[in-house]
């Protein structure tokens, strides 16, 4: 059911000790000038606080950004979380350094989509309808 | 996933689910048509919570105040709800929400419930939507409730309007801010507080405006005199004497009687902000209708503006 005020909501996360901030104030940035509403965690997150704060702020999509090479464990345990709240409704994608293989591997675990250096602005905002439009209304 | 209809997830907000209450309030700041049955029922279930506005200028120290201050309730044995706020992008619409960067000490606790909102051109320092909101987590039974709104500077003053106690938090070394947001902002005050007092300036500011209250003040002797309470952060000093003078401040309403008024005052504004924001939805869905017909009057000069305008209410209210 639309509204006339609806709007996509995105948590965008950064999660343990990765201080590489650059990409996802770019991404907040993008996503916001595509007329979203995006929520930003600061630094130094949870996965779990991460998950319970996606869920108060009833958000559609939860973005990490990882360049610290933690995306193995940090990703796992995000999907983990929101199915221990039943909220698997709420989509996981994420951005950052990540070898390609671990890509795939991640998005077999239920990460919708992985976007990686020098993705330009236009194609991140088609990701995160994309992925939005498919889940479908809640 | 199917669509949960929202008066179904009333009695699962009434009883503290987490993802009932997260959902509802989209649908307040959407302005759902369908959620206004659910949203009634709320409204009548509310009205326990102790409202407090937390205001002031850009970058004052709002978020990182409310942070403690919310840790300071939950010590107290109470839970709290917090609704931050900060603007949309005029041009895009969409809006990045920071005021969660300064209250990740508040993770992991279950009596704390965190939400920002985007103003959505709503001007006066609160968002479309934001007291229904209010009225979701009061029904849903915070004991209390606490609004940071979008940092502002001279009129924005909804916030007293819409809170039961209202803190101004003003910082030092913004300039001569004191002068500057006197007139407005100021005067909504029921406690300052001068953040940031581990910088050297502070104690210029708490003086100026210790003299601002004192030139204010009036005779006899009222139910409440503001008072100015300095803070500091790193030094985690003047959170617990905050709370206790938002508390006494509660007591005072409630013994003076004056809690009847504040909440009338509430009513009001959000009765006329309601029927303006019902007036505007139908101009937008007349649009092609009636409002042309109207406007080809007007440039015609065969109606004035004002005639129109009338004449355009008068009608949009036989089509309701
Ligand atoms: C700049 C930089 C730094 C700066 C960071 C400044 C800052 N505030 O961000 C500084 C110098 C501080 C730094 C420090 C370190 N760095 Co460094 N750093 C880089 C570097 C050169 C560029 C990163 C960057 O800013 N890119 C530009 C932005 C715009 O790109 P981006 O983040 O990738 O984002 C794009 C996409 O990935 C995507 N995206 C990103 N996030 C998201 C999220 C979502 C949801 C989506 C959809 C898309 C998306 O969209 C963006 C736009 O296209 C990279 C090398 C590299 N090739 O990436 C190393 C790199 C990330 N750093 C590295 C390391 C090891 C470190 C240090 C540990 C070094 C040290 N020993 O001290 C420290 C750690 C600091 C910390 N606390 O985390 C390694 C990480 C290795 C790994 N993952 O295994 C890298 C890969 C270098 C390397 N090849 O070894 N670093
Ligand atoms: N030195 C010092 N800095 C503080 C204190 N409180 C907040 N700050 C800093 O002031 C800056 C702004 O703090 P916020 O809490 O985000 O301020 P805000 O009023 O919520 O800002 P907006 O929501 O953007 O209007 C941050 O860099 C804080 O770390 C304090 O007591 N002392
Ligand atoms: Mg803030």
């Amino acid at each position: 059911m639309q509204s006339n005020g609806d709007r996509i909501r995105v948590i965008i996360a950064k999660v343990g000790l990765d201080g590489h901030d650059r990409g996802v104030k770019i991404v907040a940035r993008t996503l916001r000038d595509a007329g979203m509403d995006v929520i930003y965690t600061g630094l130094h997150r949870t996965p779990e606080e991460v998950v319970e704060a996606a869920v108060q702020e009833d958000v559609d999509v939860i973005g990490v950004s990882i360049l610290s090479g933690a995306h193995m464990t940090v990703f796992p345990r995000i999907l983990d979380a929101l199915k221990a709240k039943k909220a698997d409704d709420i989509l996981v994608v994420g951005g950052g350094v990540i070898p390609d293989d671990e890509c795939e591997a991640l998005k077999k675990l239920g990460v919708k989509e992985i976007l990686l250096q020098d993705t330009p602005p236009a194609e991140i905002v088609a990701m995160v309808k994309r992925v939005v439009t498919e889940r479908g209304t809640r | 996933m199917a669509y949960i209809p929202s008066v179904d997830l009333v009695p699962r907000a009434l009883a503290g689910d987490e993802r009932a209450i997260a959902r509802l309030l989209t649908r307040a700041e959407n302005g759902t048509a369908e959620a206004r049955p659910a949203f009634d029922t709320l409204f009548a279930r509310a009205g326990r919570a102790h409202v407090v506005g937390i205001t002031g200028v850009p970058g004052s120290g709002k978020s990182t105040l409310v942070s403690k201050l919310a840790k300071a309730i939950r010590a107290t044995g109470r839970t709290v709800a917090i609704v931050a706020i900060d603007p949309s992008s005029p041009f895009s619409g969409g809006s990045i929400l920071g005021d969660r960067i300064r209250m990740g000490d508040l993770g992991g606790d279950p009596g704390v419930f965190m939400r920002s909102m985007a103003t959505r051109g709503a001007l006066g320092g609160l968002a479309r939507g934001t007291l229904e909101a209010v009225d979701i987590l009061d029904a849903a039974g915070y004991d209390m409730v606490l609004i940071e709104t979008v940092g502002v500077g001279q009129d924005e003053v909804d916030i007293a309007r819409a809170a039961h106690t209202t803190v101004v938090v003003s910082a030092p070394g913004l300039g001569d801010e004191i002068q500057a947001i006197k007139a407005g902002v100021l005067e909504i005050a029921d406690i300052h507080v001068v953040s940031k007092c581990d910088k050297p300036d502070a104690n210029k500011t708490i003086a100026d405006l210790k003299n601002m209250l004192m030139l204010g003040m009036v005779a006899g002797k009222p139910a409440w005199r503001p008072m100015v309470i300095p803070t500091s952060a790193p030094q985690d000093q003047g959170v617990t004497e905050l709370l206790a003078a938002i508390d006494r401040h509660r007591v005072a309403l409630d013994t003076s009687g004056e809690i009847s008024a504040r909440r009338a005052m509430i009513d009001e504004r959000r009765l006329i902000k309601a029927s303006e924001e019902i007036l505007r939805d139908r101009f937008e869905q007349h649009r092609h209708g009636r409002l042309a017909a109207l406007l080809g009057n007007v440039s015609r000069r065969e109606m004035s503006p004002h005639s129109a305008a009338t004449r355009l209410i008068a009608e949009l209210g036989e089509y309701a």
